[in-house]
């Protein structure tokens, strides 16, 4: 058995103020300085805090909201003079795909490296749009692995990414053919470029150590050039039609590469193969209206190991007017595959919306092997997502000011959260290879199954939405 | 060998040792108005500095918002919560109207969407309240939604087809809301209780005492049942035990042989719907020295119930532990309460062959003391799904009769209960409104540090004082009162004499969402 996966964390405070949920308004007016609020309302000594806080925070702006939303105070102030609201500045982090509860729960996550844990049930709507209209599956009386997590049983999320043949030929104890080389890392992720509009060369050599300091890897541009050479095993070059080439001597030095796909994929990939035999190369797909064939018809060659999907950052199918969701694309491509009887030779990437670790088990399951990330990442450095990465326009999370031990600290610490949220639903359904979740639907269920087993027999058919 | 007169002194039917003398608890509402000073209001009323005191507002408001202490000359702040918004503007008792300085506003509270989510609504938590203050159903006046959340789905996109008149004329005092626990036809006894549900299981760690005292009252006045939870089962509940289902958990906290042969049911708890497949979790900070102490385990370290039994990977593992239970308390029913995975018809009909009375399905949105909010959200069905598949299932097996199928995990309100029913459930098990009538306002901080700040999922001693057991009761007793009435009202309505003749009749229900015109 291999040696555990584990990733060492450390709790990271956040640089700016904490932009909490709720607020407490204080009329003032009226007041009758009697302290309940301060003194006995508030079991979380919030108020004590505020002043506290805000004494040493070093950027002026700074409102304090920390509150915890019980209403205790507004409910025993003395005058009824306390309203608590919503914090506006929360309501206007991310955008309609990257919900403001995300945004809250990966700064969580990259302060803490711990699964969110919260009381009282679940709070949210019944369904949604793309993951949110699937439910993974769990396993009852039977084979549980919830012990994976304590250290008692093994659940492996290590990836294999490459080619695989579709059979061994022995001869004797040996392969009579030599075997196609593998990445293996130790857990179904790989940071994916920048996008453009949130490109920042600052984070690269932190996303380099990241990647390094949990085993993953970072797809990187071709331009980049690592802080230490022993992390070229963790960075994947990005060749695109017009990159400038990559030194030979780097590229012989990493594992993965990632070319953009083109008419002449082949004979780039021959070129890379030339210069690095053990090297894998990826085909980077990009699922416009065409993509879905694109991926399906480059699976079926045999040149080509590794394909990577890449929707939009909310998962949507580009460049069409009704776009469908990643998830679906990843099924039709996977369910295409394994008719086609070659699913197991060939890895799929999948990246653009996975926002939550729960993004990255279902994508799994509908069929991918492994996903991609970038914008979590930048949101661990308390990006806001606010679309504003200009130069000259300030940065509300400060990004150009960073430290490099606090942005790894804090992009480790979200991808030990997923890694640990991962094992949280794979333990749940009984499962201790992440490799045998890739495309087990039947250990999810999907929202339009059950409405029509369930509703649609009783009354008739969905209206469209 | 011990001799024979030792060995009955240790058997089963001696389990009537164990009692001690019953307290009934009389099922009379009373108001219990909340223990806040200022309650949430869903209007705010605005007295400008323009009134001239000349008291007219008092005069015609209906609800009493407006009010001026005997001998005094200026007004006290208007009861916010009382008034009825703007459709009073419809009546001719509309103070902003009647006062001749203009000096009142009624303007919608902005506090009222921070309270409340996508499953609890603010309305439904304000109407819960009322409910549990009053004992009755909220005037119609306030417009309480009280039926149902604002999710998108399952329960909130049902509604019953109510017929212009019903069918048949029923008396609301003809109707009988109990349902039988015990259908196996077994000699074990056949349990009634009075109304189509019972209190799900909240353990000593997870609750204050307050709390699982205020349940147990509330069970034994409505002759229904609390569970324990999986933490132990605290003395000063027996003189409840008649009402008391103790859990049989995997971490077998607090389980000992004479807590099960207290009970008149065991129920063995394999998953929870909040985190089904992860077991409980009870974090460190609420580990306090009472908790410890009940639950034979150290202080202050997080306590895991691991999941599953690591005695049961299979039927006739589960068998086995229904028959070591039955056993060693001979009068009492098996409930098994497990999650909502897809295969749960299977379970369902595994489990009732083991031998259990009762089948408890959980579902995915279920409440908990803490759990990760991964799980909560995606694992395991939500229990709108799993009620009909069970059912079904038990159906073509020919066995539907010969079991009690309890549903729970997102069941809110009375016409939660309803529809759980005609989807197929012979009850249902609730949890979360209980709290809610306690004063919860779901702010989801039950887990951590001293645990809930309202006084309710709290070991804090000081927190746990907020609340005393005479006033738990009485919010539980008067939720559980408007609970039946609103049951009673929705059979009269259909013309249905009992709550067993809506069990399955899910063609009495229409979705929102669909067309409705499925072949019956």
């Amino acid at each position: 058995m291999p040696d555990k996966y584990h990733i060492k964390t450390r709790p990271v405070p956040p640089l700016g103020p904490r932009i909490g949920k709720h607020g407490v308004v204080d009329w003032r007016e009226d007041c009758a300085r009697c302290h309940n609020c301060v003194k006995k309302a508030c079991v979380y000594d919030r108020y004590r805090q505020e002043a506290e806080y805000i004494r040493n925070l070093n950027v002026i702006e700074a409102l304090y909201f920390d509150c915890m939303g019980c209403f205790s105070c507004v409910q025993d102030c003395t005058k009824g003079i306390l309203c608590l609201t919503i914090n506006p500045e929360y309501e206007k982090l991310g955008n309609r795909y990257w919900k403001p509860d995300i945004i809250k729960t990966t700064w969580l996550q990259a302060e803490t490296a711990k699964i969110p844990v919260s009381g009282a049930g679940y709070r949210g709507p019944f369904s949604g749009q793309g993951f949110d209209a699937m439910w993974t599956d769990m396993s009852e009386i039977v084979r549980p692995t919830r012990d994976g997590i304590h250290g008692r049983e093994y659940i492996s999320t290590s990836v294999d990414i490459g080619r695989k043949p579709p059979f061994l030929a022995l001869n004797g104890r040996k392969s009579t053919a030599a075997l196609p080389p593998l990445v293996t890392i130790p857990m179904p992720l790989i940071v994916d470029l920048s996008s453009p509009a949130h490109t920042l060369p600052k984070l690269d050599p932190i996303i380099e150590q990241t990647a390094a300091d949990t085993g993953i890897i970072a797809i990187m541009d071709s331009r980049y050039r690592p802080i230490q050479t022993e992390h070229l095993e963790n960075i994947a070059f990005f060749l695109g039609p017009d990159s400038p080439a990559v030194p030979d001597e780097l590229l012989k030095k990493t594992r993965l590469v990632e070319i953009a796909d083109s008419p002449a994929v082949l004979k780039r990939i021959n070129a890379l193969k030339i210069i690095q035999p053990q090297i894998v190369v990826a085909v980077r797909v990009d699922l416009t209206a065409a993509g879905v064939n694109r991926a399906i018809e480059l699976g079926a060659l045999p040149e080509v190991e590794v394909i990577h999907l890449v929707a939009d950052a909310n998962g949507n199918e580009l460049t069409t007017q009704t776009p469908r969701f990643l998830k679906d694309l990843i099924r039709q491509i996977h369910t295409a595959l394994v008719e086609k009887g070659i699913r197991d030779e060939i890895t799929l990437i999948a990246g653009g919306g996975i926002a939550l670790p729960e993004h990255m088990a279902k994508a799994i399951i509908c069929g991918a092997d492994l996903v991609t990330i970038n914008l979590p990442l930048l949101v661990a450095l308390e990006c806001h997502l606010c679309e504003q990465c200009r130069p000259g326009t300030p940065c509300p999370a400060r990004l150009e000011k960073i430290d490099f031990n606090y942005g790894v600290g804090r992009m480790t610490n979200l991808i030990a959260a997923w890694h640990d949220q991962l094992i949280e639903l794979m333990g749940a359904m009984g499962m201790r290879e992440v490799r045998r979740l890739r495309g087990d639907v039947g250990r999810a269920m999907f929202f339009e199954n059950l409405e029509e087993e369930t509703f649609g027999k009783l009354y008739g058919k969905r209206k469209p939405a | 060998m011990a001799n024979v007169n030792q060995l009955e002194a240790i058997l089963p039917e001696n389990t009537l040792k164990t009692r001690v003398p019953q307290e009934p608890v009389p099922r009379a509402v009373k108001p219990a108005p909340s223990r806040y000073r200022n309650e949430i209001a869903k209007y705010i009323v605005h007295r400008s500095p323009d009134c001239d005191l000349c008291g007219k507002c008092v005069e015609f408001c209906a609800y009493g918002v407006h009010a001026r202490q005997p001998g005094f000359k200026y007004f006290g702040e208007p009861k916010h919560h009382l008034c009825i918004g703007p459709n009073c503007e419809k009546t001719d008792r509309y103070c902003v109207a009647h006062c001749p300085r203009g000096a009142l506003q009624i303007q919608e509270n902005p506090m009222f969407k921070v309270l409340g989510d996508f499953r609890w609504t603010a309305d439904l938590i304000l109407a819960t309240w009322r409910m549990a203050e009053s004992g009755d159903v909220p005037p119609e006046a306030y417009d309480f939604n009280y039926e149902c959340g604002n999710s998108g789905g399952g329960f909130d996109r049902l509604r019953f087809k109510f017929p212009k008149q019903p069918p048949v004329k029923v008396r609301a005092d003809e109707i009988d809301t109990s349902i039988v626990l015990n259908k196996r036809g077994d000699d074990r006894p056949k349990i009634k209780i009075d109304v189509p549900w019972y209190g799900g299981g909240m353990s000593f760690g997870s609750v204050s005492n307050v709390t699982q005292l205020s349940k147990a009252r509330a069970a034994v006045a409505f002759n229904t049942f609390t569970c324990t939870g999986e933490g132990g089962y605290m003395e000063r509940m027996r003189p409840y035990d008649d009402h008391v289902i103790t859990q049989v958990a995997t971490g077998l906290f607090g389980v000992r042989e004479e807590t099960i042969q207290r009970v008149p049911i065991i129920e063995f708890k394999y998953a929870q719907g909040a985190k089904p497949g992860l077991g409980g979790h009870l974090l460190g900070d609420k580990n306090t020295p009472a908790v410890a102490r009940m639950r034979e385990a150290v202080l202050g370290i997080s306590l895991f119930s691991p999941f599953p039994f690591h005695s049961v990977y299979s039927i006739e593992d589960h068998a086995k532990h229904i028959e070591w239970v039955k056993h060693i308390n001979r009068r009492a029913l098996i409930a098994t309460k497990v999650s909502t995975p897809t295969d749960v018809d299977m379970v369902a009909v595994g489990s009732y062959s083991a031998g259990t009375h009762i089948v408890h399905i959980d579902g995915g949105y279920g409440g908990t003391g803490a759990a990760p909010d991964i799980a909560k959200k995606n694992i395991a069905m939500p229990i709108e799904y799993a009620i009909g598949k069970v059912h079904n299932f038990l159906l073509a097996e020919g066995v539907r009769d010969k079991v009690t199928l309890i549903a729970s995990g997102g069941i809110r309100t009375a016409h939660d209960i309803a529809k759980a029913i005609a989807l197929g459930a012979d009850g249902a098990v609730v949890g979360t409104s209980e709290l809610v009538a306690l004063g919860c306002v779901r702010c989801s901080r039950c887990e951590s540090g001293r645990g809930c700040p309202r006084g309710i999922a709290t070991t804090d001693i000081e927190l746990s004082a907020k609340m005393d057991v005479e006033w738990g009761t009485q919010r539980l007793i008067n939720l559980y009162s408007a609970w039946q009435k609103i049951l009673i009202g929705i059979l009269q309505r259909l013309g249905l004499r009992s709550i067993s003749e809506l069990r399955g009749r899910a063609d009495l229900m229409m979705h929102l969402d669909y067309t409705n015109d499925a072949p019956a």
